[in-house]
């Protein structure tokens, strides 16, 4: 599992460069939390500390929780969210192998519910904003709150390109005007978060390559999706943004590629995989055009997830020597 | 001449280690001071006895009759005398003893009256079954089953005898050598066994790993003009010695799940079951020895030895250059597929292709719980989802891990040596096995015994009903006799 977080680590490089230190201080923040969880579960539960904790599958669920994390969220976010899915969401269901929803997208989605303010305070790409915040401020302002003197939070935050998207379009504007209006966007999707996505994929695209993942979940994920925002787009492109926004913003390659792949919770049959990416694909899509929420793919993994057994019954492969 | 060849599902690409032990010509092993032979060499019944101890036995003399159909004779391998008939350790997975009949060889190496049948053309095919099963041949691939069963088309027409010379499994090199030295007794024992079989085809699949045993086979071939058995390169991936896969491989055929490749047409024998044929029909020798290969990192010297059947392993690790006693793992078959053998005193039998050795156990990971990665069904040849009957079986659903068709696993290990969990995936699915046929047996038995019970209580019924009938009967007998004189009285 230690090779899921080599692959993440280009994408993560971008999302520094990005949006700032704060993404490293959450990821670090959230591995600590991860592991210390884990460590009292297993104690409590009485199971073998060590084997469980270098298996590295804590650190994967840090990872992908603080990644999902707005890159300022205060301590206690992360802390709760990556408690809640370590404890709750894994450990209790049984620990590695046993729990059927994805931990980390149950830890943000716990958050997102409980703490909707401060899960939707996101920054703008420092290109944007201009201000730079190096580590040491940037932990500060995890830890306590306090800007740097000088700076308001209106300074460096921003609307996700997403979300940005989404409040255009209900004031009425076409998708083109609203592109324009903000300096979000880029020119595939987000501003910055073209190169996050472009990043995740390769890293992806690395893990296939290694056998780490299959290519199925990822595939029939990205085609689903692109595919929906294809016959939407094509139907009336001033309401509907094209594919390639779709797949260049938010969490679409880090969905694809290292959250629904998660074998734990996913389909484990080949005809199952593609069943249960094209599933995540198409809700993605549907909540991220229709939904209130900014992003689709926390929730469109969970729904899955809950599928996934009964995926798996009916995609059985046709065993040698039956017909 | 390219052939078409089909692919199986699944498998693995192994390290071979086969080298190894090809490197020495084959050798006789020496004759052992005691010959232990075990009743069950084979799958089927036991064997029964037919000498006492104290007798005087001759080389290929049978010592134990076959019993029932799905069964093998045993012959005494060297002559002497026998010694004891008992339990003693045998290479079994369980470790228990089974009984044995043990001879104390004279050196003489003694035979009995041989009678062979050179001309086997003229030979009715039920006769030439009936050769091959009082030579005790069984399949010497592995597997054990009597070979004259297979050899009976049961009436149906056989498109092709195929002839398994994969041995695809890492270490194992014995048939690979019988064929470089024996190539002309295989090709010979091919057309022994098609001429039982009427096969319109015959073809022997060889993993492209052997080209020395390749060649040896065409230059049998050409030797003895035969051009009508066809030999074929199969890719080398494990398991394409497995019976249903090396068919496929090369017939495109899938052999029906719960069926028998004769039921589409073909039948499959090893290369060294083909060599014994030919030396039980034409030189009249029963199965008494066979190649075994001696290998692993616990044997200085390792190779292949002819070794007469009830030999002690011991014995042929000491000629391999090992101390027994240095040897902490002693496994008979390959890494994948064989069992660990808990005494080295245990002899060598008629499925005893290798026996594969270390100096320590191999330290295996401990097992995590399973992620449901699905590697395991990538690499199953048998298209099983291999995770799904490890929850099951490990769950004691073992309905449910029929639904998932158990039995359709071949144990060829694929799915636990991909698994990053290091979970021994197979031991579950041997367990699952083995419950399953244990309830079977049970339900058998208790299905008996009810019908014993039901038929006692209907007999005591049927009973008691004669024996009120004869009451009733005797009482109005009685009252017809006794009426007239209490008449009388009156």
């Amino acid at each position: 599992m230690l090779r899921v977080i080599y692959a993440l680590i280009p994408g993560v490089i971008a999302y520094v460069w990005f949006f700032g230190w704060g993404v490293a201080v959450n990821i670090i923040l959230a591995c600590s939390v991860a592991l210390v969880s884990e460590a009292v579960m297993l104690a409590v539960r009485g199971r073998a500390i060590k084997p469980f904790l270098l298996d590295g599958s804590a650190p994967v669920t840090a990872f992908l929780l603080a990644l999902s994390l707005p890159p300022l969220a205060p301590w206690w976010i992360t802390l709760t969210g990556t408690a809640f899915a370590i404890v709750v969401a894994k450990q209790l269901y049984g620990g590695l192998g046993h729990n059927p929803f994805n931990p980390a997208m149950a830890g943000y989605v716990m958050l997102l519910i409980s703490f909707p303010r401060e899960m939707t305070q996101w920054l703008a790409p420092e290109t944007v904003s201009g201000h730079a915040l190096n580590f040491i401020e940037a932990a500060r302002v995890i830890f306590s709150g306090a800007l740097p003197p000088g700076l308001t939070l209106d300074a460096v935050s921003a609307a996700t390109p997403l979300d940005a998207l989404k409040t255009h379009l209900h004031l009425g504007e076409t998708a083109e005007t609203a592109r324009r209006a903000s300096p979000v966007f880029g020119s595939l999707g987000g501003l910055g978060w073209e190169w996050i996505n472009g990043l995740f994929l390769l890293g992806g695209l690395w893990m296939i390559y290694k056998k780490v993942i299959t290519w199925h979940i990822p595939l029939a994920l990205l085609g689903s999706l692109s595919t929906m925002a294809l016959i939407f787009h094509l139907f009336n492109s001033a309401a509907y943004v094209s594919p390639l926004f779709h797949l260049f913003s938010g969490a679409a390659m880090l969905g694809a590629f290292f959250i629904a792949t998660d074998p734990v919770t996913a389909c484990t049959t080949p005809r199952g995989k593609l069943c249960y990416g094209a599933g995540v694909g198409v809700l993605t899509y549907v909540i991220r055009t229709w939904g209130g929420y900014p992003d689709g793919i926390a929730f469109a993994v969970l729904l899955m997830n809950m599928a996934a057994p009964l995926i798996d019954h009916y995609t059985q492969p046709r065993v040698f020597g039956h017909k | 001449m390219s052939t078409k060849l089909w692919r199986f599902p699944g498998g693995l690409h192994l390290p071979g280690h086969k080298a190894e032990s090809t490197q020495r010509p084959v050798e006789r092993a020496r004759l052992p001071g005691r010959l232990i032979l075990p009743l069950h060499q084979h799958i089927g019944a036991e064997a029964n006895p037919v000498v006492t101890v104290g007798e005087r036995v001759r080389k290929g003399q049978m010592i134990a009759r076959a019993e029932g159909y799905v069964s093998a004779p045993v012959h005494a391998s060297s002559s002497g005398t026998v010694i004891a008939v008992g339990d003693f350790p045998v290479p079994h997975p369980s470790g228990m003893n089974a009984p044995c009949i043990v001879i104390e060889t004279d050196g003489l190496e003694q035979w009995c009256e041989r009678r062979p049948a050179p001309d086997y053309t003229t030979q009715d095919p039920s006769h030439l079954r009936n050769l091959i099963r009082e030579a005790g041949i069984v399949g010497l691939g592995g597997a054990g089953f009597p070979s004259y069963i297979k050899l009976n088309p049961l009436g149906k027409a056989v498109d092709a005898l195929i002839l398994n010379a994969a041995e695809c499994e890492p270490y194992i090199t014995c048939d690979d050598m019988l064929m470089r030295e024996r190539a002309a007794e295989i090709i010979h024992g091919i057309r022994i066994m098609r001429h039982a079989l009427h096969a319109a085809r015959c073809i022997i699949g060889i993993e492209d790993n052997k080209p020395e045993a390749h060649a040896a086979l065409l230059r049998a071939l050409g030797e003895l003009h035969i051009s009508d058995i066809q030999v074929t390169q199969v890719p080398t991936r494990y398991p394409a010695g497995g019976e249903k896969q090396l068919i496929q491989v090369l017939t495109g055929k899938e052999v029906p799940s719960n069926g028998l490749p004769i039921h589409i047409g073909i039948v499959c024998h090893n290369v060294a079951t083909a060599a014994a044929v030919y030396r039980a029909v034409q030189l009249g020798e029963p199965l008494i020895s066979r190649y075994v290969t001696i290998t692993g990192p616990g044997v200085p010297k390792p190779r292949n030895l002819d070794v007469l059947l009830g030999t002690p392993m011991s014995e042929l690790l000491e000629q391999c250059g090992a101390d027994p006693a240095s040897i902490s793992h002693l496994v008979m078959g390959g890494p994948m597929m064989g069992f660990s053998v808990h005494s080295s005193s245990a002899p060598v039998v008629k499925t005893t292709n290798c026996l594969l050795t270390g100096r320590h156990r191999p330290a295996e990971p401990p097992a995590m719980p399973c992620i449901r990665c699905g590697a395991c069904a990538e690499a199953c040849p048998a298209k099983l989802l291999p995770q799904q009957l490890y929850w099951h079986a490990h769950a004691k659903e073992f309905d449910k891990a029929q639904q998932y068709n158990l039995f359709d696993c071949i144990e060829c290990g694929c799915c636990a040596a991909v698994c990053p969990s290091h979970i021994p995936l197979v031991q579950y699915y041997r367990y699952a096995k083995g419950e399953i046929w244990t309830r079977e047996r049970e339900k058998q038995k208790a299905d008996v015994a009810r019908e014993r019970h039901e038929f006692r209580l209907a007999r005591l019924a049927q009973e008691k009903a004669e024996r009120e009938a004869r009451h009733a009967q005797k009482k109005a007998e009685l009252a017809g006799k006794t009426a007239p004189r209490e008449t009388a009285l009156h």
